[in-house]
């Protein structure tokens, strides 16, 4: 044990370095408190109106009674349906941008691009939906249109994490494999890509969330208002979650008396992303687990 | 037969960029010989080497003049497909730097995308392999595991038997036991001796004692050119350059 009491720079040191602990700690708290705050705020209200009936029904009297069934289903098409538009894309062209594009102008500018695309507000991307599948190629509004239109948003976010993905695959990799006569293609789909998956899936789960929640880009594309029936094409309109959210909480004509419904609602929109998130940060891991570097 | 000429270079320029990196460099390299490429840091030594299996390729920018004949063919000819290079010249790099897939599987890749699929014939490879790269007693019982499991010379060796799976006439070593502890080193020049008799070695080393103990030949470079290229012997006890003589007495300056 030293007896030496430490200098007074020295504890000044000691507390600053605790002040600032402090608030790194707090600010992390505080996320965790929000985040937690707003799930158990949803759960508590939401809780009441949950019922086996209420997730296999569809909504009755004029949507003040009955149960969401066509909205999850509606839901679930969409954003599969973006999912299954957007990865394919989105990685082949991270696939471009990060493994044969010769690293210039050309690509900075896709890349800037890209970038700008994530930020463009989601209503913009409604609109684009409307004008282009909806009445140009005259697809209506339906799954398809929908699908395609979360697609696009969705797009920038996947792209975006697949690059960062295959970036993070050792240069190396594809120099053994290079190195043994294995083409360049070969060496992109039997030892880069594998390896990039787990990243690529992180992104795909973002844009699994953003997809399955966004409002205002199926509003003109995909949403009915109400409709009993279920999808039985992707030229079908259907009924989603987040609008139906939307239209008990303001359209409606008794929005007071659809409060319990409506949190009903966006607990179960909550709990499917969340899913959908685990499912996939189950993948990931298994992957990650198979493939150590 | 002794002492064919397998790769010849002749007045080999090389740039990235606008930067010369190789300055009319005319090398022979002798069949079932092992060539020893000295030099210090930044000499153009791994460049050269890169250039032989046209490595250097896949970095943007860069530039040959003249001719590399690999049996008499200009592999820089537009005619040559890298891919067929490569599989004849094959390479073993700096860091151990085996895939994450198991032992078979690493050993396998890369014969398996070359056409062969029967069960049966990669497994006869695969010992074939690891044996010429003394890894086989360590490992026959664990082909299935992970080829990360295993300690840096256990993969530098695992790579060199990777290389060989694919039966090339040269094997490129670019400095293959900087990474490595004195035991592993040992074993692998060992493997180096042994495995002159079948295959023409070119090995890049900053380890002077490594070339003199391994090589027949070697060539001493300084920024960019080829200094003095001649008998392992003669380089050692009576180089003809001040140069080559400063540097392999460490009066380097």
């Amino acid at each position: 044990m030293q007896t030496a009491t430490p200098h007074a720079s020295v504890r000044w040191r000691y507390i600053k370095q605790h002040l600032f602990f402090a608030v790194v700690r707090l600010s992390a708290a505080l996320i965790a408190l929000a985040l937690g705050g707003l799930l158990v705020y949803i759960f508590l209200h939401g809780r009441e109106a949950i019922s086996w009936s209420f997730l296999t029904l569809p909504p009755t009297d004029s949507m003040t009674k009955g149960g969401i069934m066509p909205a999850i289903i509606g839901t679930f098409y969409l954003t599969l349906g973006a999912i299954a538009v957007a990865l394919p894309l989105g990685i082949m062209s991270a696939i471009y941008l990060s493994e044969y594009a010769r690293q210039g102008p050309v690509v900075r500018i896709i890349r800037i691009g890209v970038n700008c695309l994530a930020g463009v507000p989601s209503i913009v991307f409604g609109l684009f939906g409307l004008g282009l599948f909806v009445v140009f190629l005259q697809f209506g509004s339906c799954i398809l249109s929908g699908a395609l239109t979360l697609g696009v948003l969705i797009l920038p976010t996947i792209i975006g994490a697949s690059e960062e993905a295959l970036k993070a695959v050792p240069q190396t990799f594809r120099e053994a494999s290079l190195a043994l006569g294995v083409s360049k293609w070969q060496t992109i789909f039997r030892i880069v890509l594998p390896n990039a998956l787990p990243g690529i899936l992180t992104g795909s789960i973002l844009g699994i969330g953003r997809a399955a929640g966004e409002t205002a880009p199926i509003m003109f594309t995909a949403a009915a208002f109400y409709t009993v029936k279920l999808p039985s094409s992707i030229f079908d309109e259907v009924m989603a979650l987040p609008f139906h959210i939307y239209v008990l909480a303001t359209a409606g004509t008794h929005i007071e008396a659809t409060r319990p419904i409506q949190y009903g609602t966006v607990l179960v929109l909550v709990a499917l992303v969340l899913g959908v998130d685990l499912i996939a940060i189950l993948i990931r891991s298994y992957i990650r687990k198979r493939k150590r570097w | 037969m002794e002492d064919k000429v397998i790769i010849r270079t002749k007045n080999v320029n090389f740039f990235y960029g606008g930067f010369k990196a190789l300055t009319d460099i005319s090398m022979d390299f002798q069949s079932r010989h092992v060539t020893a490429l000295i030099g210090p840091s930044g000499c153009g030594k791994s460049t050269l080497l890169r250039l032989l299996n046209r490595m250097n390729d896949l970095i943007d920018g860069t530039r040959v003049e003249g001719q590399v004949l690999f049996e008499g063919v200009d592999i820089y000819d537009p005619k040559v497909d890298p891919v067929d290079i490569r599989r004849r010249i094959g390479m073993v790099f700096q860091k151990p730097n085996p895939f994450p897939k198991s032992i078979f599987n690493n050993i396998t890749y890369g014969p398996k995308l070359a056409g062969m699929t029967r069960r049966s014939d990669l497994e006869e490879l695969t010992e074939w392999s690891l044996k010429q790269a003394v890894l086989w007693d360590e490992v026959k019982d664990i082909l299935g595991q992970s080829a990360m499991m295993l300690s840096g010379g256990q993969q530098q060796r695992l790579c060199i038997a990777r290389a060989l799976a694919m039966k090339p006439d040269v094997l490129l070593m670019d400095e293959p036991t900087s990474a490595l502890d004195p035991i592993s080193t040992a074993k692998i020049e060992e493997l180096i001796q042994d495995l002159k008799k079948q295959y023409t070695i070119i090995i890049v080393t900053h380890n002077m004692q490594q070339a003199a103990r391994v090589s027949d030949k070697t060539g001493f470079f300084y920024l960019g050119k080829l200094i003095e290229y001649d008998e392992t012997e003669t380089i050692f006890t009576r180089p003809h350059v001040r140069q080559t003589e400063d540097y392999i007495t460490g009066r380097f300056g």
